[in-house]
């Protein structure tokens, strides 16, 4: 016991988080032996690793940190929500504050692969629970009563007999000197108030009466404004730059140049700053940048397609192998192959990438943006910039939408390296035309595809080889492996087909990559579900009772297909003109599957209706993720329909939403989202699963209504004919 | 100097005058409610009313704005308004919110003109503002729910 390091860590604390005043303080700690148990402020801040989650003030301001920077995915409720449903309090009563990957908050402060709720479900309810216990033990020994009397709710502790009632802030001190319980009691879901249910989102009246702050929104006295000229031929160098005629423009007070840094790739930039944002575009407009191209500008999206499926002939990396899949292939009676082509896409979230970056006296940074990644921004930049994690603090506001593009800070080190040159608070905004010309975008997948049918129209033979590039964009690349983010999904399907053999064939792309919203499975599943529909065809079969065939073993894809059946009325005859069509994935994130119904409408065809199913094993807010699902079906449409992202001439085509555009209003089908949530141990993702399925669903109803196999992403919704 | 309305409150910017009404409003006004997403009337983020009616405020220039009453969310104060946003918090249109101050700002324009409109009089009215978290489902229910509660 050491009393001088549990009162320096306690005013640490108190200074961190801006408290006044003794309360309880529950969080977890990190023990050597990597099991995270609960404890409370007095014991817990001798231990380093401690990481407060809820605090209790005398005054009875309830706070809740939370680690999952919110994207519209919910987790400004859901997370918090873990806490209060133990804690007996409302949301509406509680401060929720984003954590900005101190160290304090441990590690997990990030919000990516639908998994915030899944890491958090079981630790954090410890956290409300354990807070709980001990506001009913300091109770019980104020009336001088058994515990087992006693009951908390609404934020208050009730002794059951009288009637007498203590509020948690009059209890937080005397809670606070007891230790806290290993394992507490967790609710019995049955009584969840919370959890479970369609409770209204803590953010949502700040974001219809422009109160949210996002990234964009911030501001601190003195700052300046950066415009950032990049090189528009991918992998260009900076030659030179003449700043005199952006320098005229009023309001501009320096050009300085930056590095973009986004993983291998790396690119000098010349930013304009000024004193206000406007005036540092127009200096940028008139700045004159020579780069050299290195013979990037000779790369353009035909050539490289084409290269894919040069590709697409050779053997490949084993990805999973089950049975002999060369010679059942070669004997079997009845044989298919087809090849799968998928674009490039954008995140393009409305919220263009932004970063407020202060460096200050001598060395310290504070940083305010809109990321997915505050923990990884902290880890990372004390050490590219020398700063210890102490004195780097990130503001962790709220994300414009994030899709993965939030996930890479390459937009942060441009601000940090500028205000370290200025020495003033230096706020850069990325116009439209840099977020959709600079990436980075989600490549493309190529597919080739093989399945074979016994005589009797049974699934005996599948193969899904994928060409693509690499997200980590390594030139050499090491073409005996496999890649498991580029092959995502292709071997964790459940169909029970005999023999399998499932390849990668790595092909360069040097333009900036990243992970997009469900990653490689929004272009794996296409592929994947649409083959599988060929091949029910071609064994003259119901492509929904093929599948189910092929799902004899129990399992969540089956429970998904069986939904699916039942909600759409699979079997119910459609109006003439019409199809539905249907598809399912599994992946890391989740499960999800879709049935669409579309209609014949002149060259083209109408989505006439689509019914999703998600798996969660548990759901937290039903409604927010019947939103998430129905966002996902949009951002899939988008992905499926609209022209994407091509290059020529070494550069992004498009430029902004004119000519990179997204499903508008009008275009939005009729979404309805079933929840299965069968519960169980296992809690799966909501933000993700959603996308996958929906092209392929989409392509087979297409192909059920007109006869038209499609098999090239996007393609033009409007003349399918 | 140009002098602006915001709200019903008066600002003096000093502003080029060819500057987009958005940045006078956001960096120099403070009020950063409206927001920028295209810069080119493409997203309709930046919506705000000029004297009733909405105008993508990114693409128009800050000195023709000037004497005439602008409103932005932060003065939505009003009965057609609040509704839209009453019905937007009860239907939790919202998720990433950053497109949401200018649907709003669309849907009130629209049942100003119209207080029981139709599907396509939303289609029209609303194909101007993108959300890339693809809420529109919510946005359509929720005009139709702000137009019962504003009868
Ligand atoms: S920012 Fe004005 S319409 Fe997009
Ligand atoms: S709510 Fe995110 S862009 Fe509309």
């Amino acid at each position: 016991m050491n009393q001088h390091i549990t009162n320096i860590n306690r005013r640490n604390f108190l200074r961190l988080t801006g408290i006044t005043g003794a309360g309880l303080v529950v969080g977890l700690s990190s023990k050597a032996n990597g099991i995270e148990t609960v404890e409370n402020l007095t014991s817990a801040l001798e231990s380093y690793e401690f990481s407060p989650f809820v605090l209790i003030e005398k005054s009875g301001q309830i706070t809740i940190f939370n680690p999952k920077p919110e994207m519209g995915q919910g987790t400004f409720q859901s997370i918090p929500a873990l806490i209060a449903e133990e804690l007996e309090v409302s949301l509406d009563k509680v401060t929720i504050k984003q954590t900005g990957g101190e160290k304090k908050f441990g590690p997990g402060q990030s919000a990516g692969g639908s998994a915030s709720v899944r890491t958090s479900y079981m630790n954090l309810r410890k956290v409300g629970a354990s807070a709980r216990e001990m506001l009913i033990k300091a109770a019980s020994q104020q009336w001088n009563v058994p515990v087992e009397e006693c009951f908390a709710e609404n934020a208050s502790i009730i002794h059951q007999p009288t009637g007498k009632k203590l509020s948690y802030g009059e209890l937080a001190e005397a809670a606070s000197k007891i230790e806290a319980p290993k394992s507490p009691k967790l609710k019995d879901p049955k009584d969840f108030k919370i959890l479970g249910k369609s409770s209204p989102r803590p953010d949502v009246p700040l974001k219809v009466n422009g109160k949210a702050q996002f990234g964009i929104d911030a501001s601190v006295p003195g700052m300046v404004y950066a415009s950032i000229e990049r090189c528009p031929v991918f992998g260009s160098k900076l030659t030179s730059y003449d700043a005199a005629a952006a320098m005229k423009v009023k309001g501009v007070i320096a050009v300085e140049t930056c590095e973009r840094i986004h993983g291998v790739y790396r690119s000098e930039g010349v930013a304009v700053i000024a004193e206000n944002y406007w005036a540092a575009v127009q200096g940028r407009k008139v700045l004159i940048v020579k780069w050299d191209n290195q013979g990037n500008e000779k790369f353009n999206s035909k050539t490289y397609e084409q290269g894919l499926r040069d590709a697409a002939k050779e053997e490949g990396a084993i990805d999973h192998q089950q049975g002999d899949f060369d010679k059942a292939f070669a004997e079997a009676p009845v044989k298919l192959e087809a090849f799968y082509e998928t674009p490039v896409v954008s995140h393009s979230p409305v919220e263009p990438m932004n970063c407020l970056a202060s460096w200050h006296d001598g060395d310290k940074l504070e940083i305010w943006t809109s990321t997915q990644v505050p923990g990884n921004i902290v880890t990372e930049f004390s050490k590219t910039y020398g700063v210890t994690p102490e004195n780097l603090k990130v503001n962790t506001l709220f994300n414009g939408g994030g899709f993965g593009r939030r996930l890479y800070p390459d937009y942060v080190h441009e601000a940090v390296q500028l205000t370290k040159k200025l020495g003033k608070p230096v706020k850069t905004i990325w116009t439209r035309e840099d977020d959709t010309k600079q990436g980075p975008f989600r490549p493309m997948t190529y597919s080739a595809m093989k399945g074979a049918l016994d005589a009797k129209g049974k699934a005996i033979a599948f193969q899904h080889k994928v060409i693509a590039p690499t997200l980590d964009m390594k030139k050499d690349y090491d073409k005996t492996k496999t890649n498991g983010t580029m092959t995502e999904g292709i071997s964790e399907q459940k169909y029970e087909i005999e023999h399998m053999k499932n390849l990668y064939v790595h092909h360069y792309l040097h333009v900036p990559l990243a992970a997009w919203r469900a990653v490689t499975s929004t272009t794996l599943a296409f592929s994947h579900e649409c083959f599988i529909d060929e091949m029910a065809v071609a064994a003259k079969k119901d492509p929904l009772a093929f599948r189910l065939e092929m799902l004899t073993k129990e399992s969540d894809t089956k429970n998904v297909l069986n939904k699916l059946k039942e909600v759409s009325q699979w079997n119910k005859p459609l109006p003439a003109g019409w199809g539905r069509g249907v598809a399912q994935y599994e992946f890391f994130a989740g499960l999800g599957g879709y049935v669409i119904e579309v209609s014949k409408k002149g060259t083209g065809i109408k989505i006439e209706k689509v019914y999703a199913v998600i798996d969660l094993g548990t759901v937290v807010n039903p409604d927010t993720t019947k939103g998430q699902v129905e966002g996902a079906a949009v951002m899939a449409l988008t992905a499926a329909i609209k022209n994407g992202i091509t290059f020529d001439k070494g550069q992004t085509v498009q430029s902004n939403y004119h000519n990179n555009p997204l499903v508008r209003i009008n275009e939005m089908p009729k979404v309805e989202v079933h929840i299965l949530t069968n519960g169980g141990p296992k809690i799966k993702g909501v933000g993700e699963p959603g996308l996958p399925p929906f092209a392929p669903a989409l392509c087979n109803a297409i192909f059920a209504a007109t006869g038209k196999r499609i098999r090239r992403l996007p393609f033009d919704i409007n003349k399918i004919a | 100097m140009i002098t602006l309305n915001i709200n019903n409150h008066s600002y003096e910017v000093d502003a080029s005058p060819d500057m987009p009404l958005l940045w006078a409003i956001r960096d120099m006004a403070g009020l950063t409610g409206t927001k920028f997403g295209c810069g080119i009337a493409q997203c309709g983020a930046c919506t705000v009313h000029i004297d009733g009616k909405p105008v993508r405020s990114c693409s128009f220039p800050v000195a023709a704005a000037a004497g005439k009453k602008i409103t932005t969310i932060e003065g939505l104060h009003e009965r057609i308004g609040e509704a839209v946003q009453k019905a937007w918090i009860e239907l939790q249109v919202p998720q990433c919110g950053y497109c949401q101050s200018g649907q709003i700002m669309s849907a009130t324009a629209l049942l100003k003109t119209k207080s029981n409109p139709s599907d396509a009089d939303i289609d029209t009215a609303m194909q101007g503002n993108l959300c890339r978290c693809g809420t529109y489902q919510r946005i359509r229910s929720a005009i139709h729910h702000a137009a019962e509660l504003i009868k």
